[in-house]
This record gives C-alpha cells, structure tokens and sequence, in this order.
C-alpha cells in the first residue's frame, strides 16, 4: 500500500497508523523514545525530591508555603480534559473523519494553550509573591527545572500539533500523515502522564510537607 | 498489510463492525476518563481535608497516580491493544529504572 | 538509477556525503571521524606520558596537563569509541539481519551530524581560551567553579552529541525489531547484532540521565542555577550519581558491542558455529540488565553508607558471571575448531588474557573495603585501560581488519597488520602492566608530575615507553590503510573464505540497496548454512520488484549546524557579550526551521524499478 494514495472511507485501514512499514517504525520508535523519556523525567523527579526544601535560609519559603490547590487543580482539569479530546480526536482519524479530528485537535490545542497560560501566570505569581526565583535557591532551581521541563515538553506539543494541523488542513487524511498524528497524540498523553506525577509528588506532596 | 485482522467476504459489514468497535471503545475511553477525573478530585480533596496524617497521605495519592496513569497507559495511549509487545518492554524497563533512581536519589543522598 | 554508477568530480562527492542517508557512508563518515578523534586522543595520551615519563617534568604545566587529561578522557570515550563502534554498527548491522536501510535513513544522518558537530565543538576550546579541565567525570565540586569557558565547551559539546547518540540508538533498536529479513527470528541473529539491540536499549536509557546531569549543570553555570551551590541548598553529590547512571551502562555500551565483534570473528575463524550461542545472548541481555544497578560502586569512598557499599558491591561481582558464561564460550568456540590465524583472529585470541585481567582487577575494585585503598590511584587507571583498551580498542582493531573488506571492497595488507597488532599488544601491556603496581605503591591518578626517589620513577619510564610502541602501531595502521586504498585491489563477496553472517553473501562494498531481493534465512549463521548445502548464496525471498529508497537530504547537517551555533550564544552569554544573545536565537531559528521544512515537505523517497535491477543483472554477467 503506497504511503501517499488517496484513500476513502472504504478502504480506509483499521490501523492506519501501523499500516506501512515506514508507519511501523514511526509508531515503535517513539513508543521507544517515551520509554527514554521516563527516564528523563525520572532524573528530574530524582533531582526535586533531592533538593525539596533546600534553602540557604529561613527567609526562603518552601513548598508547602506557596502552592495552591485550586491554581494546580484547575491546570490538571485542562490538561486532563485535553487528553480525553486527543484521543476523540484520533476516534475520528481512525474513522477515516478528517474534519472532526481536525475540530478535536483544534479544541486540544486551546485547552493546552489555556494550561500554559496558567503555568506563566503561576511562575510570575511565585517569583514576584515569594521572591521564589530561579536561581534563589536550589530547591527553586530543581522546582523550575522539573516543571518547566514539562511546560516546554506542553510548548513543543502545541507547536507539533499545529505544525501538523495547518501541514494538512487541505490534503485531508492519508497513510502519510495519519502516524503523524497519532504520534503527536501519544505525546500528548505522555505530557499528561508526567504532569499525574507533577500535580501528585510536586504540588499535592508539598502541600503535605 | 499484516494489520487487516478483519477480513469477513463482505466489506459493508466488515466496515460496520469496525464503527462499532471503534464507538464502543470511545465509550470505555469516557469511562476511563470520568474515573481519572473522580481520582484526581479524591487526591486533591485528602490533601485539602487537613485531617490526615502525612503517612497516609503521600502513599494514598501516590497509589492514586498510578492507577490514573495506567488507565492513560492503557486506554489513552492504546498499550491495551495488539503489537503493544516492544513498547509496554521498553517503557515499563523504563518505569523500572525510573523507581531505582528516585528511590536512590532518596534514601543514599543526604548530606 | 544509472547515475549513481557515474565518476563524481570531488565536490560532488563531498556533496553526497553532506547529504547522504545510506547507512554505509554514514558508516564511513563515523569511521572517518571517529578515527580523527581517536587520533587526537591518542595525542593527548602521548603527552600525559611525555609529562609523566621523568619526575618533575615540565614537558606541560599543571594546568594544562588537567586539560589534557579531561580531553584525553572525554575524547577517547564519547569521540572515539562510541562512534567507531557506531561506524560497525551501521555498516554491518543492517546488511546481518538483510535490510535494505536502518529504519530511519534521516534519522541516522542527523544521529552522526549532531555527533560530529558536538564534537568539533568540544574541541575548539583549545584554541577559545582553554579546554575543559575537571576531568572526564566532571565533578561539580571542581566544574562549577572553573574558571574560563572549558567546562561550558564540555556541557554543550556532550549534549549535542549526546543528543546524536540517543536516536542513533533508538534507531538501531527499531532497525532490528522491524527490518528483519524473513526466517531471521531474534534467535538466529548473529551476535554483533544482538549485542547492538542491547547496547542500544541501554543507550536509550542511560543518556537522557546525562543529558539531564549536563542540563543541570549548564544551569548551573550559565543561568545562575544552584543545583551544586552548597550555599545556596544544592548538593553535589547529584552530578556524581547522575553522571554515574549514565556513565557505568556507557562501559557496557561499549563493551557489548566489542563482545559481538570478537563472537563473530572467534566463530569464523575457527570455521565452527559458536558455542553456546543461546547462553550468549542470555549473558549479553544480563550484562546489559546488571549494568543499570551497579553506578554506586564508583561512589563507595563518598560515604554513602555501609548498606549501600555492600548492595552495590555484591551487584557489581554479580557482573563477572556472565562475563566469564561469555569468556568460557569463545574459548569452546576454539576447542576443536580449524582455527585460521588472520589479524582479526590474532586481536581475538589478546583480548581474552587481555580482558580477563581488567575483569579481576574489576571485582578487586568491586570489593567496597578494599576500594578505599584502590580509589583514585593508578590501579583504577590501570583497571579500566584494560577494560577499555584490552577489550573495546582491541576490538575496534579487529572489527577494522575483519569489515574493512566489507566497507570498502579492499583487504588490509595482513603482514602490516600482524605487525600492528605485536606492537600494540607489546605496548598496550608495557603502557598498562605496570600502573597496577605504581597504584599499590602510592602514586595517585591525575597528578601532573611526581617527585623523584618515591620509587615511581622506573614504573612511570616503562609505562611512557609502551606508548611510545602502540603510537608506532597505530602509524603502520594508517600506512597499511593508505597503501591499501592506494592499490586498490577490489575484492569478492566473501573474501576471508569463512563467512558465516549475511554480510558476507553480498558484494564488497555492497550496492546502495544492499540486497536485490531480501534472503530466505534457514538458520543461525545463513550463509554458511547455504554454503554447506552446496549453495553459492540465499534463496531470495520474494521475486524481484521495485525497491523503495529514501532520499538524500541536507536538513540532518543544518539542524546540528544550528545547535552548534547556538552553542556559541548560550555560551558567551555570561560574558554579556551583545551579540551572544542574537546568536543564540539565530542558532535556535536554524535548528527548529530545519525540524519545520522536515515535516512540512513530504518526502516520500524513490524507487528503483524492477528493469533497472534486471538490466543491472544482465550487465553485470556480460
């Protein structure tokens, strides 16, 4: 089956992202790179739970001084919800439904763009409430560290998806393009994975001191 | 094309059996979704009751992460599904070293 | 595809290299620069030697013999090894399991260009104020406060090329996952592939540890980060695990792969199928498992605590068991074989006693207790030289002599190539032998220079001595490879006569589609099978058709050229130099533009048609 034959709704396959070789190997080589990536993530997680609270002195806050629940549960209802859209959104491509996919993503993208904005909002609030900078103490470093880790990961997603979107927003679906989309979706849910470990070990942990 | 597991001789219904399917995992997806969205609400709300004590607390939400983050696993990201072999390997020998280190980073650094 | 038969003028050919993604160049631009960065090691090591070789030298001074050996260091393992073992892997991976390409082309030619550019970048800082001068370890309690730019080049050298690594590993992995040609079950892979899947799964989990650790400390050091400021809460005791989670699997990352080269020659140059192949892979997987568990042991003497000495200690002599599973196999592998006795097979027959010395040594240092007698002296030096040099080096040079007929279509002269191989085994246990005991009696590793009537001094001239014998050893190696290249003698497909792997079934150099049909593999070791039966080669697999190729591209070059600019800004930044900041976005824009041209232009290859193929044939025979 060639990559980049027009396709209909018949002959539309039931794995279109596992339906080529070139798809294949896409679809195992970032399964693989997730695998990297926990580990990434995991040194991150190492790195804060080392430094928590590791301050030069009194004066600096710590984490259970300047977290705030209903900040951290809006962020996680967003990014969450933004989850469940990406994967309506490849309920559709799977069901050869080009335009509703393209509606799902689009309402992926603003949900994800509204959790960035809250991310931005809480950093400044912490650096201009707390003087919670990023070089005042190493606990501040590891914190800013591991979450705007996550934040630029949020950042990249945003830019791939819409990068994908406007690629293909008159060429519709194909064998070509439908593992790219799924790709991006997988990484969207990984974003979403890490942050469970965020708002649970970083923000909900801290608040318990 | 080795992902055909469908092939009965008549497509109408071949095509109609895989809609179905389709919709009736979606279901499971909302399902699983209510339930993650019900854990998050659990873990923030015995955080925000004062009440417990921390040795409850951080293994109880902990627990909860987990249990969120497979059903994301397994249903969001398709690890549920056939051909999943050589990713659910890597990434739990991933999780795998990844519990190695954070527990390392917590218990032999301390000075 | 008649063009690519065509004589190419020398930029065109240059062109082609830029632009390639056929795993086979990109195994000769790894070969290529891997063996300049190996050169520029070796150097660096000759100087240590020249320094060390009299008490109270001048020969360089302190400082910048600390660069020396950070460079030496630095150079050797991620500039030198990695790669060289990379140019194998690439050569010949794909043509055992009978592939047409790796299973991303493009992937693989950024893999190599993030690489080659992350290194050149580390090595500037020689002539931009300074190389990096903390060791190849880079202990922050010394990096973060070195003065100068030295540890910056370090951290943003490593990291592109660091980067370049990691998919080059997740690219292997899902080469041989996917691409296997049919009947080639992950039983009957020959063992140079098996060793490349485990080394490159752990790639895939050992580097983004480090890049994480040079991440941390280029915030450190260049946006005022605290990670490692005492003062500030951190805590430098983190670079050291980080960079140890990375840095003990990175040992057998490049010691697996060193394993598979020397299985393939012991098994055909002993005209004998291996033994105990299933134990093998077992032990290789093992290996690779083990190797994630035992980073502390490099950190008994920091003071983490009895519980942990004793857990990493017993996890680390755990190691030797399926070492010596492998040792006992090459050894039967001999027993009873027609052994033939070519270069190759001479660099296999020195690894054993060779690398059975660093692995005593190994459990020696392994034992907590006595490690803190061991611990930053010339014991270690001399331990993990016969690791690395008895193991990997050796290998390096035998896989050199066994493939280059494969990669190039010449034979090595074998008369220049035993002399190479007595001198360098000569020196390398002159260089070596001796530093065990210049440990034991007191001397340290890393100091410039030594006083004399400590009873170093002979110890020290007999180890310089033996540099001196493999530098000679490496010189008639590059006369035996220009010499050859020169002459120019084409060879045939199998030409050490014992090929047992797929390789060996398809001309030398093979044509840039590897195989016209894919192989039907019966076996463990295929071609020999077939030999045996009487056959001249495989039983094709499929008729034959069109094949489906990549096409060449220039985007792997400009994203890693990007990176390494933007290396410059992030770098000069802290100098508040104006034009660090523009560079910096400049860099960044190349980089991501690229990555954005990539995905937006389609890029759906060629093919080459089945009359092309068949009228190719016909030539050929006419």
């Amino acid at each position: 089956m060639q990559a980049e034959e027009k396709l209909t709704y018949e002959t539309w396959p039931a794995s279109p992202e596992r339906s080529t070789l070139e798809a294949k190997n896409k679809f195992l080589g970032f399964w693989l790179f997730l695998g990297g990536e926990t580990v990434l993530f995991a040194s991150l997680f190492a790195t804060y739970l080392a430094l928590k609270d590791k301050v030069p002195d009194s004066s600096h806050h710590l984490a259970k001084d300047i977290f705030e629940l209903p900040l951290t549960l809006t962020a996680t209802m967003l990014l969450l919800t933004s989850s469940l859209t990406s994967v309506y959104a490849m309920y559709h491509m799977k069901n050869f439904a080009f335009k509703k996919m393209m509606v799902w993503l689009s309402i992926t993208v603003l949900l994800g763009l509204g959790f960035l904005g809250l991310e931005i909002y809480e950093f400044n609030h912490y650096v201009h409430e707390f003087h919670h900078t990023f070089t005042s103490s190493a606990f501040a470093s590891a914190f800013y560290s591991l979450v705007g880790f996550h934040g630029a990961h949020v950042t990249f997603g945003l830019g791939w998806i819409l990068a994908l979107m406007f690629r293909n927003y008159k060429r519709g679906l194909n064998l070509y393009n439908a593992p790219k989309f799924y790709v991006a979706s997988l990484y969207w849910h990984f974003i979403d994975v890490v942050w469970v470990f965020i708002f649970t070990v970083v923000y909900l942990m801290g608040m318990v001191g | 094309m080795t992902n055909q597991p469908l092939s009965s001789s008549n497509p109408r219904v071949d095509l109609e059996y895989r809609r179905r399917k389709n919709a009736e995992e979606m279901r499971y997806q909302v399902i699983s979704f209510t339930l993650m969205i019900f854990l998050t609400f659990v873990a923030f709300g015995v955080v925000a009751i004062k009440g417990f004590t921390a040795w409850f607390v951080v293994p109880f939400i902990l627990l909860l992460a987990c249990v969120q983050v497979v059903f994301q696993l397994f249903y969001f990201m398709h690890m549920s599904h056939k051909g999943h072999e050589a990713p659910s390997m890597f990434l739990f020998t991933g999780v795998f070293l990844a519990m190695i280190m954070v527990w390392a980073f917590m218990t032999i650094i301390w000075w | 595809m008649s063009t690519y038969a065509q004589k190419k003028g020398f930029g065109a050919t240059i062109w082609d290299y830029l632009t390639t993604v056929d795993h086979k160049k990109i195994a000769i631009l790894y070969l290529m620069a891997g063996g300049l960065f190996f050169i520029m090691g070796g150097l660096e090591a000759v100087f240590i030697r020249i320094q060390l070789a009299v008490p109270n030298n001048d020969f360089v001074s302190a400082g910048a013999f600390n660069e020396i050996i950070t460079m030496h260091g630095t150079t050797m393992i991620f500039l030198a090894a990695m790669p060289l073992l990379f140019a194998f892997m690439n050569a010949v991976m794909p043509l055992q399991i009978g592939a047409r390409d790796v299973a991303f082309p493009f992937v693989n030619a950024l893999g190599f260009w993030l690489f080659f550019f992350g290194g050149i970048f580390l090595n500037l800082s020689w002539f931009l104020g300074g190389a990096p001068d903390a060791g190849w370890t880079s202990y922050a309690s010394l990096a973060v406060h070195s003065k100068g730019h030295g540890i910056d080049f370090y951290v943003l050298g490593l990291q592109i090329s660091g980067l370049g690594t990691l998919i080059g590993g997740i690219n292997f992995l899902v080469t041989i996952i996917n691409m296997r040609a049919p009947g080639m079950t992950y039983m009957r892979m020959p063992l140079f592939t098996w060793t490349t899947f485990v080394a490159s799964a752990m790639i895939l989990f050992a580097f983004p540890p480090l890049t994480v650790g040079l991440t941390l400390m280029m915030f450190d050091r260049l946006f005022g980060a605290n990670f490692f400021e005492v003062a500030m809460g951190g805590n430098t005791i983190i670079w050291e695990h980080l960079f140890w989670i990375f840095g003990h699997p990175e040992v057998y990352i490049l010691i697996l792969p060193a394993f598979g080269i020397f299985s393939e020659i012991f098994s055909t140059f002993s005209r004998k199928r291996l033994f105990g192949y299933s134990s093998m892979v077992f032990a290789t997987v093992l290996i690779g498992f083990l190797g994630f568990m035992v980073w502390a042991h490099h950190m008994f003497t920091t003071g983490l605590g009895p519980v942990a000495n004793a857990i990493f200690a017993v996890a680390t002599m755990a190691i030797g068991v399926p070492t010596g599973i492998k040792i006992f196999n090459w050894l039967f592998t001999m027993w009873g074989g027609s052994v033939k006795f070519t270069t190759p097979m001479y660099y296999a027959f020195a690894f054993i006693p060779s690398f059975v010395m660093g692995g005593v040594t190994g459990v020696m240092v392994a034992t907590a207790a006595a490690d803190y007698q061991y611990h930053d002296t010339y014991f270690v030096v001399a331990h993990f030289h016969y690791v690395i040099v008895g193991g990997v080096v050796l290998a390096l040079l035998a896989g050199t002599h066994y493939w280059w007929p494969k990669m190039f279509g010449t034979m090595l002269n074998e008369t220049l190539g035993k002399i190479t191989f007595w001198l360098f085994f000569i020196g390398f246990h002159l260089t070596f032998f001796i530093q065990h005991f210049l440990g034991l009696w007191g001397m340290p590793r890393r100091v410039f220079t030594y006083l004399p009537g400590q009873g170093l001094n002979a110890g020290n001239l007999i180890s310089s001595i033996g540099a001196a014998f493999m530098s000679v050893a490496v010189l008639i190696l590059l006369f035996n490879i220009i010499m050859t290249q020169v002459k120019n003698v084409k060879v045939g497909n199998d030409p050490w006569e014992d090929g047992r792997t797929l390789e060996w079934s398809i001309p030398s150099p093979p044509p840039f589609y590897n195989f016209k049909q894919l192989p039907l593999v019966r076996g463990l070791d295929a071609y020999w099978l077939e030999k045996m039966a009487g056959k001249k080669g495989l039983t094709p697999a499929e008729p034959i058709g069109d094949i489906h190729m990549p096409n060449s591209s220039f985007i792997p070059f400009m994203i890693s050229l990007g990176l390494f600019i933007a290396a410059f800004g992030a770098m000069y930044h802290v100098d508040d130099k104006p034009w660090a900041l523009p560079v910096l976005i400049i860099g960044l824009v190349i980089t991501f533009g690229s990555m954005l041209v990539r995905s937006v232009k389609d890029d759906h290859g060629f093919h080459i048609h089945k009359e092309e193929l068949v009228q190719e044939e016909k030539g050929a025979k006419a």
